[in-house]
């Protein structure tokens, strides 16, 4: 037997790796909707198609590796699935839409890099994308420089209406200002504020500060897990120091700590009788991978939970069963998600180009018919939509225990807080613009 | 006031177990062979999705048996990180020794390979290539033994090569048509691993003081697995082999020592007890693809702290480290300093630093400050066999 030698092993390395890349481009390509997708595999469909005028391109730009691929990797099933649905339907303006996937990889540099990518190099029509709050403030300016158009869809902290981005999720009047609400008027008085260290949960918890401050509230306490962290001890000793009693939770954990804090926090005996915890980043998906062991009892707020009674939802949900899997669930951010392909695909219909400054006046008003209540885009680039509020149950979905009567009108900029005060965004008028005094 | 002290010291050594046990494979791979493993990371997460599959094997026992998954868990999870930490050092890592930064490099590119791999291996790919192996290799084995090929050897070698990689992928791409070998086994999303009930909850002892239970168990395990470490290296054969070895390679050569095959074991012993710890983490967090990249840096940094190459360093580190963060970071300092006018701005600078995000810069900056007055850590190594 000869000795592998450093070159030998080089080779033999090298085409081990080459071998095991070129299988998963194999697998890439015949499974064009599995959930895990190499960046390759964008490129190949890319390449595939030609380039051709026949076919309109969109991107998708979420994260499908990395701490917050957990997540955002169903928002793209859910747009594969309306995408695919408005190609069987016939299209856009009689072409098919063609899908440009890009992985941002939890990495806000390589969303802003990828973005451009997108914009410049495979001319995409619009681009879907983007999760997390700093993620979507990275790649802001390209859009804004570039004056191209993304559709966001998760639920964020506001304080931001750019004229190149439709919020489809909720601002924080449609989410976070209701479940306060709730929790001061069935919870108590006291909260600590739990979250990720990064731009949402830090203004997200500046705006319940000044909301409790307003209507009688007290915030005990403050902390912020840096994104990724599992070590949530201190944070269980300042909630047991500041609420020996119990009191309110709010919590704006976002990604993989939320699995460390309701496991730790199910370890120090905290129970949701004494200590509800309100999140704002847990939705149906989440819960399967938390372990609804740990969640029973504790709250959410959204939108929309697969729960929903309406003849829309349950045909989406049947729809999006029978496409990903009955063991699949369907959650807040994949609704958006559904609703914004539609809501782009309809002010394409009626702007009747894909030009961005035409698609962007075409999408005012726009309203659909949506599996959580019927939805209407305004000037203000965010959607009215009804909220709601969940009980986590054993088999890991919500007992909704309030709702709104209807759609709630979207707030960007925050009335709670003192810069943003009497200000509003209205893009259909040029004279007002993403932030005026209102009168 | 007694209770608070208590409950401090418990949360502490808690922390410092997590850390600990995190470090202590680490503390044997880096430590005594001075590999620098960035895959460490990746054999704890190999650890954590070897719980997620007994899991759920003994889901299907019936709900009896769903409590005590974790106690076979726990050797399978060695075993697993154990082989795949031998085939690492069989194939890449002892062609590096005695050159740290290739090893780093190499063993960065395995943890993506790893990540990649948790993250895309299905049926069709682990068929394609398991046939890609054994072709290539029985191939090789056969052709070196039946035919005296000469110096046309690596042309055969080379062709033998192309051919198993041919069919190899072409048999993968044939078997993704089927979608259910195509599906990946676990996906980029992260699983759940729900803790057996009793380790769920807390175990009170009085009013006001209780101790999770999955805590005391990683407290419990973190002995075992030092316990055991130390009988090894200090009572056993091999570990006075691993031991002579580390101390001098060539005169333990010269004796009659085989050097490589303690290498190997040495290997495998730091990554099946990754395994370990990757198994016991799944008690606190979420088990995902990324999961070894939380960890890796503090497992250096614990080790770095204690002093290459000295086990009982890497303890003491761990524990000093984890009672730090939690005294900073729970805002148990601003509590113990008296509350006085001249103290103040002290107080108000605890208080700044009481979030867990300041907490880690912090103990971040006090470990640099520290290493520049002892830059070999708590213990460094002393005599001969220190080499430069």
């Amino acid at each position: 037997m000869t000795r592998i030698n450093r070159r030998k092993f080089l080779v033999y390395g090298s085409t081990a790796v080459g071998t095991s890349i070129l299988l998963k481009a194999c697998g890439g390509t015949s499974d064009t909707t599995g959930g895990t997708t190499a960046p390759a595999e964008g490129e190949a469909t890319t390449a595939s198609a030609g380039g051709g005028g026949d076919t309109i391109k969109v991107g998708i730009l979420h994260s499908l590796s990395g701490t917050m691929a957990i997540s955002e990797t169903t928002v793209v099933d859910a747009e594969e699935l309306a995408i695919k649905e408005i190609n069987a339907a016939g299209g856009v303006l009689g072409k098919q839409i063609e899908i440009v996937k890009e992985d941002g990889a939890s990495d806000w540099d390589t969303f802003a890099e990828k973005a451009e990518k997108l914009i410049d190099q495979d001319q995409v029509s619009v681009v879907f994308g983007c999760w997390t709050s700093a993620s979507r403030k990275k790649v802001l300016p390209v859009f804004e420089a570039k004056d191209h158009m993304l559709w966001y869809p998760v639920q964020y902290e506001g304080q931001e209406c750019s004229k190149n981005i439709f919020y489809t999720g909720a601002a924080p009047n449609q989410q976070i200002e209701p479940a306060v609400d709730w929790l001061l008027e069935n919870k108590g008085k006291d909260f600590f504020l739990v979250g990720s260290d990064y731009v949402f949960p830090r203004t997200a918890n500046n705006i319940i500060k000044e909301q409790l401050k307003a209507k009688g509230g007290t915030t005990v306490g403050e902390d912020y897990l840096p994104l990724g962290n599992t070590e949530v001890t201190p944070i269980i000793t300042k909630i047991k120091a500041a609420l020996p009693d119990g009191g309110v939770i709010f919590n704006s954990l976002n990604g993989d700590s939320n699995v460390a804090f309701f496991k730790q926090l199910k370890g120090a005996g905290m129970g949701p009788d004494k200590y509800p915890v309100m999140s704002v980043s847990i939705a149906e998906e989440e819960v399967r991978t938390i372990g609804p062991d740990f969640l029973k009892g504790h709250y959410a707020a959204w939108n929309y939970f697969q729960t929903v009674e309406s003849p829309e939802n349950e045909k989406w949900v049947s729809d999006f069963k029978a496409e990903y899997g009955d063991d699949r669930v369907t959650n807040d951010p994949m609704e958006a998600a559904y609703i914004m392909v539609y809501l782009w695909s309809q002010a394409v219909e009626k702007a009747g180009s894909t030009d961005i400054a035409a698609v962007r006046e075409a999408a005012y008003g726009q309203t659909f018919d949506a599996p959580g209540g019927t939805v209407t885009m305004n000037p203000n680039h965010h959607i009215s939509k009804i909220v709601r509020i969940g009980e986590i149950r054993e088999d890991g979905l919500f007992d909704i225990v309030s709702a709104t009567d209807g759609p709630v009108t979207p707030i960007p900029w925050n009335q709670f807080v003192e810069d943003t005060k009497g200000y509003a965004c209205d893009w259909s008028d040029p004279a007002k613009g993403g932030k005026y005094k209102e009168a | 006031m007694l209770d608070g002290l208590i409950n401090g010291i418990f949360n502490g050594i808690s922390i410092g177990a997590v850390l600990l046990i995190v470090a202590l494979g680490l503390a044997i791979v880096f430590g005594l062979m001075g590999v620098i493993n960035l895959a460490h990371g990746e054999l704890m997460m190999l650890g954590a999705y070897t719980t997620y599959v007994v899991q759920n094997g003994f889901k299907s026992f019936g709900d009896g048996a769903q409590d005590f998954y974790i106690l076979a868990a726990l050797p399978l999870s060695f075993l697993v990180a154990a082989l795949v930490g031998l085939a690492l050092e069989r194939s890449v890592i002892r062609l590096l020794y005695g050159r740290p930064l290739e090893t780093l490099l190499a063993t960065w590119g395995v943890s993506l390979i790893l990540q990649q791999f948790v993250r895309s291996v299905s049926w069709a790919m682990t068929f394609g290539l398991l046939v890609v192996c054994l072709l290539l290799f029985g191939g090789r084995a056969a052709l070196s033994k039946l035919a005296n090929l000469g110096p046309r050897q690596k042309l055969a070698n080379f062709v033998v090569l192309v051919l198993s990689a041919g069919i190899g992928v072409t048999l993968g791409r044939s078997l993704n048509g089927n979608d259910a070998l195509a599906k990946p086994w676990f996906s980029a999303r992260n699983v759940d691993v729900t803790a057996p009930s009793w380790l769920q909850d807390s175990i009170s002892v009085t009013d006001t003081l209780s101790f999770p239970a999955a805590r005391l168990f990683i407290i419990a395990l973190t002995i075992i697995c030092l316990v055991g470490t130390f009988w090894f290296l200090n009572k056993s054969a091999w570990g006075l082999r691993i031991r002579a070895v580390t101390q001098n390679r060539d005169m333990s050569a010269c004796l009659g020592i085989p050097t490589k095959r303690v290498d190997a074991l040495t290997f495998a012993l730091g990554s099946g007890l990754a395994g370990i710890a990757g198994c016991a983490v799944t008690l606190l967090g979420s088990v995902g693809p990324n999961l070894g990249s939380n960890y890796i840096v503090d497992a250096f940094m614990v080790v770095v702290v204690g002093g290459v190459g000295k086990l009982v360093g890497s303890i003491v580190a761990a524990l000093i480290i984890g009672i730090v963060s939690y005294i900073l970071g729970s805002g148990t300092l601003v509590l113990m300093l008296p509350s006085s006018e001249a103290i103040q701005p002290l107080i108000d600078t605890a208080t700044f630093f009481a979030t867990t995000s300041m907490a880690k810069v912090l103990v971040f900056a006090l470990i640099i400050a520290f290493l520049q007055v002892k830059p070999a850590g708590l213990f460094p190594q002393k005599g001969r066999s220190v080499e430069v």
